[in-house]
């Protein structure tokens, strides 16, 4: 009752709490809608895209829109003998519609990816399709090639039957659906995969590691430092951090070279005889150290940021209270820049498993990332469904370890330049 | 850092130590830098200091690579610098004008969901390029912009916004919206009050963030690789394939040439930054 007879007006004559509200939820629009362009921009460009990676990379229609009377009549097959003439029939008709269209290869790309051997009878099959007669198909095929009489091969096709599959992110881990089944890995010798991503999560682990541990004497001689001092020596952080990274990496490609300086420099200390100049570029030392050197500036920059702000009578505090430099800095110092080192290796750590450009041009064969291989089934096998499953692989591990960074660190405790 | 005079000697050999230290990780990160420098001029084909470079002899020095990059008929440097300057400047202007408006709306406090929408804004600089580079590819292949300067330009706004948005929303973060308020009470429009009052204070951010947005569309390579036809080659591309083939020394005069531009840009960079500090009163 009070509260109504209370009730403020404007001059209007609208009650105030009213009115301010309408004021409020005009201003909140007028905010989106200056969001708005960029916000929907992004949604269509850049959101949907990486939805549609998520679609591709489950999606299996070819094989199902290619043979889609086969798929029918293999819905009574029990997959335990050869299917009957029924299934061979309705293969067949699908089969001469592909041959038709020109289609029968893109068949034999997909199942070949599902069982190994089906290219060559394919297109076996394909010649021997237009001398065909009517009827009895199961023996007309089964003549082509052994493998048409192969229970195997039949049971491999019709895994290709559903619409959507998982199979692609199981590849991306070395493991496939047997026969029976069931998921299972590869053979030990043909696992590329699980050692690429291993490799990926090693090198970025130790090139955030080395990051840290020399970047972290820098960015405390750059805050301890005079302003005049301090800023010249900034210029030996910013100038790689706004270089091209081609650029530095060509430069790492001349340094590491076996008749480079770097070996001109061993053989000149005597460290190694002249005639046996250590590889150093093409396998993973060359990713390692241009990698450790190009994403270094992204150590220093947030570390730096958060030095700056630590006072330095905090240092004085603590040894005027008895503790040794080591002590003060340990048990003071130290715990105060832990936001800068977590942004720091945040930011290196991702930077460093989703590399590419370098370790492609310094990496050599054992120095590649999962990120090669992405772009090789990108651009190479045109395998585009597998490359959309590595890539989300590699995203929601990236996703992790923020959700894990907000965790333990708390995300609004990075701190950026 | 001059130490006290009472200071132990083992803490004063320790501070050496540390000093050195921090010497060799400056060498480490400039030094790779200035490797290229002489070499871009070497008169031989090879890719180390020939004998008459170390006696510092003049005949071993010359401008033949720097001839070949301009003149040079089997790498087309010409047309990748055109082709990267053009979508730079594109996709810094895209960028900038994307990134200012979403960061004027963003630093709001009237702004719903703020901290979802800075993630979907910010996330094209989170998400590793390769995937970005995957999903612009499927994006532009579908609306058929791959392979055009189009396509590339939209994928470098993409790419380049983010740094305009986290700069201009740290300028406007010490930004005094009373200005703003007065203005208005002295019967300016929006739009006016915008480009005479909170436009120059700004201006700083915009421009550094253009800067990034510059920097990163003029050095990128990932999404390029994925986007570019032969008619859309960019100087980073050249240098990729020049890089993966055959390492000539023209690409160390196309490299001196970067590092020459990039000088430039952190030295814009830094004033902007100081400017900026001054304009918002943050001294230090």
């Amino acid at each position: 009752m009070s509260s109504e007879t209370k009730q403020i007006l404007t001059t209007d004559g609208i009650p105030l709490e009213v009115s301010l509200k309408k004021a409020e939820k005009k201003n909140k629009i007028k905010a989106f809608l200056l969001v708005a362009p960029l916000l929907f921009f992004l949604i269509i460009t850049y959101v949907f895209p990486i939805g549609d990676m998520l679609f591709r990379s489950v999606d299996d229609k070819m094989v199902t829109q290619m043979l889609p009377k086969t798929f029918k009549a293999m819905e009574n097959w029990d997959g335990q003998e050869l299917p009957d003439e029924e299934v061979f029939a309705a293969f067949h008709e699908d089969f001469i519609k592909l041959v038709v269209d020109k289609r029968e290869g893109k068949l034999s790309t997909q199942l070949n990816y599902t069982k190994n051997g089906f290219k060559s009878i394919i297109k076996k099959l394909r010649r021997a399709s237009k001398k065909f007669e009517e009827g009895n198909y199961k023996e007309q095929i089964m003549a082509v090639h052994k493998r048409w009489a192969d229970v195997e091969y039949w049971r491999a096709i019709q895994r290709r039957a559903p619409e959507f599959t998982g199979q692609k992110y199981l590849k991306g881990m070395d493991m496939y659906v047997n026969e029976e089944g069931k998921i299972v890995s590869v053979e030990e010798d043909r696992r590329i995969h699980r050692v690429l991503w291993l490799r990926t999560l090693e090198i970025a682990f130790f090139v955030t590691v080395f990051c840290f541990l020399m970047a972290y004497p820098i960015a405390h001689l750059l805050a301890t430092l005079p302003m005049k001092y301090s800023n010249l020596l900034m210029i030996c952080v910013l100038l790689p951090f706004w270089t091209s990274l081609l650029v530095r990496t060509a430069s790492w490609m001349i340094l590491l070279q076996q008749q480079g300086i770097v070996n001109d420099f061993f053989v000149g200390i005597g460290l190694v005889a002249d005639d046996n100049r250590p590889e150093m570029m093409y396998n993973k030392t060359g990713s390692y150290v241009a990698m450790t050197q190009i994403l270094l500036p992204f150590m220093v920059l947030p570390l730096y940021s958060v030095m700056k702000t630590i006072s330095p009578s905090l240092m004085r505090a603590g040894k005027s209270l008895g503790g040794t430099p080591f002590v003060a800095f340990w048990k003071v110092y130290f715990p105060l820049t832990i936001p800068g080192i977590g942004a720091g290796c945040l930011l290196v750590f991702i930077l460093a498993i989703g590399y590419y450009i370098t370790p492609a041009l310094v990496g050599g064969a054992s120095g590649t990332l999962i990120s090669n291989q992405i772009a090789f089934h990108m651009k190479s096998t045109l395998d585009w469904s597998f490359a959309s499953a590595m890539g989300l692989m590699l995203l929601s591990g990236v996703l992790v370890i923020y959700w894990l960074y907000n965790k333990i660190v708390g995300i609004d405790n990075i701190k950026l330049g | 850092m001059a130490l006290p005079k009472y200071t132990e000697p083992h803490y004063r050999i320790w501070h050496y130590i540390y000093l050195t230290i921090c010497a060799a990780v400056f060498f480490f990160l400039i030094a790779p830098l200035f490797v290229i420098f002489p070499l871009s001029f070497n008169a031989e084909e090879f890719l180390s200091f020939s004998d008459g470079m170390k006696r510092l002899d003049p005949d071993a020095f010359s401008l033949r690579w720097y001839k070949d990059m301009i003149y040079g008929t089997k790498n087309p440097w010409g047309l990748a610098a055109k082709n990267s300057f053009i979508i730079a400047i594109f996709a810094t202007i895209g960028s900038v004008i994307l990134g200012t408006v979403a960061a004027l709306g963003l630093s709001s406090r009237h702004m719903p969901y703020k901290g979802l929408i800075m993630a979907v804004l910010i996330s094209p600089m989170i998400v590793p390029l390769i995937i970005s580079g995957v999903a612009i590819f499927f994006f532009m292949a579908k609306a058929g912009l791959a392979a055009t300067h189009t396509g590339i330009v939209l994928a470098h706004i993409i790419l380049g916004t983010p740094f305009v948005v986290i700069t201009v929303t740290a300028t406007l973060s010490g930004f005094d919206h009373s200005v703003t308020r007065a203005a208005a009470s002295l019967g300016s429009d929006p739009v006016n009050t915008f480009m005479k009052i909170t436009l120059p204070l700004i201006l700083p951010g915009v421009i550094s963030g253009g800067l990034f947005a510059f920097v990163t569309s003029f050095d990128e390579v990932v999404v390029v690789l994925f986007l570019a036809g032969l008619e859309n080659t960019t100087i980073p591309i050249q240098m990729w394939t020049g890089l993966r083939e055959q390492l000539s020394p023209t690409i160390l005069a196309v490299a001196t040439c970067l590092i020459i531009l990039s000088t430039l840009i952190l030295v814009t960079a830094e004033l902007l930054r100081r400017r900026s500090e001054r304009l918002r009163g943050i001294n230090r």
